[in-house]
């Protein structure tokens, strides 16, 4: 009978957040933040089938970085987890912070536990009632839950896409200023992100029960130009 | 609660009452054998397709026997944008069979990034009316009629079902609930095949008072305390409940009218 080698948990745990980090920064990342009606998500994302961004209930959205499949797998377990627990109680019973807390679980026990952690960081955003109301989870690789304000970016590179958000954000700005200032942070050094190539979706306080609307790429030109 | 993930072989999919089931809440249980009490039942609607569109309306009462349970039913529901569904038949059962709808329809297009097709949504709800076949056995029947703008066809179109589920798609107009005899033949004598959406909600409304008139199990436009049957239009702009004043006034004009006879 052989022996496996003994690993100290503190490299295992180090191989698997590098494992983590290096499936996550092959991706390209996503910034939210907060605008006069809501919360604005941007995306960098070429593809305009296979979404970053998606509705999950009445207020809230996901949105995702690293392995497509991974997040999306995520995704459908969060709609499924929402429309169940508004089915049993009340659509005013959901909200993001439970949802948060059972992604935590989920990742974390695929860190510790599963033969390669999910290369995968998410955010869950949840619209208030107003703005003070608005919240942000960032959830990481290994299922750390990051309670964010204005704003947030995940993916490779976020610390420097944060930074960059930071001098950029400004409360109540208007959608066009927002994503401005979220595709602007997503630029690094010289490359310029053309908007064919972005996925933008926003939570609007706008009376509709349903608050999860996609910017179609006709208007993100517009936005921007 | 807690997050439930399948593996690739039992994946529920976007089928929200098999992922109701999966998770221990199954609807449509069929109810214990013997006798029922007696459960409020809703009554009369009608569908009318038009010239870009349909318009569908309900009456507002629900009755247990001889009695009136309620007064403010809703039978007439958008179950999204661009349909609307409405029901007659055991309320329990059928506002339960509503919300259900609501929510698969909803729950569909989250999964799956796109909406079901009308054709699907009417299919969807025909399953819906086939579960619920041993209650309807036992007096739990719910008869819904679905509605909608098909964007395909840039018409509107009209199903109505039966207890076994049976989904048949009608021309022109339907009528469903006890009242439905008068209803169906106030819309037959008054239907045309150019009838524009004003008209068309004259027609609907003219068909309930013709209902409620003759079946005791409908009500009419309740003016002491000002509820009246819902209205709805659905066409290239979605569902649009009708606001009470104008229905209302077309109550008041049918009145006119009948005083006149």
């Amino acid at each position: 009978m052989s022996m496996p080698f003994y690993v100290p948990p503190e490299q295992m745990m180090k191989d698997r957040a590098d494992f983590a980090r290096k499936g996550i920064s092959r991706g390209r990342a996503l910034a939210a933040l907060q605008y006069v009606d809501g919360i604005v998500m941007v995306a960098e994302n070429p593809s305009t089938t296979l979404r970053k961004i998606s509705e999950i209930y009445d207020r809230i959205a996901f949105a995702g970085v690293g392995k497509y499949n991974e997040f999306d797998q995520l995704r459908v377990a969060g709609v499924r987890f929402a429309d169940l627990k508004g089915y049993q109680f009340s659509r005013a019973d959901v909200d993001a912070r439970g949802l948060a807390n059972q992604y935590a679980q989920v990742i974390s026990q695929a860190f510790t536990h599963e033969v390669k952690p999910l290369e995968v960081e998410i955010l869950v955003a949840e619209l208030g009632w107003s703005a003070a109301d608005d919240q942000l989870f960032h959830i990481m690789y290994d299922g750390t839950v990051i309670d964010e304000r204005r704003f947030s970016a995940i993916g490779g590179d976020a610390e420097a896409i944060r930074s960059r958000l930071d001098e950029r954000y400004r409360p109540g700005a208007a959608l066009a200023d927002a994503v401005k200032a979220a595709v602007e942070s997503l630029e690094t050094g010289d490359r310029r992100i053309s908007h064919d190539e972005l996925e933008v979706a926003v939570l609007q306080r706008d009376g509709d029960r349903r608050c999860f609307h996609r910017i179609d790429p006709g208007s993100i030109g517009q936005i921007l130009s | 609660m807690s997050l439930v993930r399948f593996g690739p072989g039992d994946d529920p999919g976007p089928n929200f009452g098999e992922l109701l089931r999966r998770a221990g809440m199954g609807p449509f249980a069929p109810p214990p054998d013997g006798l029922l009490l007696p459960v409020p039942h809703a009554t009369t609607c009608v569908a009318i397709r038009c010239s870009g569109g349909v318009v569908v309306a309900g009456d507002r009462r629900a009755t247990s026997g001889n009695l009136i349970s309620h007064r403010e039913m809703e039978k007439v529901v958008a179950a999204d944008r661009f349909s609307a569904v409405a029901i007659a038949g055991a309320a329990g059962p059928a506002m339960e069979m509503v919300k259900l709808f609501q929510l698969q329809i909803e729950h569909y297009e989250k999964i799956e990034g796109t909406s079901l097709s009308l054709e699907g949504k009417a299919n969807q709800l025909s399953a819906f009316v086939r579960s619920n076949l041993p209650a309807a056995m036992q007096g739990l029947l719910v008869v819904p009629i679905f509605a909608g703008f098909d964007h395909a066809t840039g018409a509107g179109r009209i199903w109505d079902f039966d207890a076994t589920g049976g989904r048949y798609e009608e021309r022109d107009y339907v009528a469903t609930g006890s009242g439905s005899l008068h209803a169906a033949a106030a819309v037959r004598l008054g239907w045309r095949s150019d009838l524009g959406p004003v008209e068309a909600v004259t027609l609907a409304c003219r068909a309930l008072w013709e209902a409620a008139d003759a079946d005791s199990a409908t009500g009419g436009p309740d003016l002491a305390r000002g509820i009246f049957p819902i209205v709805a239009t659905v066409d290239v702009d979605g569902f649009r409940r009708l606001d009470d004043g104008r229905v209302k006034s077309t109550f008041e004009r049918i009145v006119e009218e009948v005083q006149e006879r």
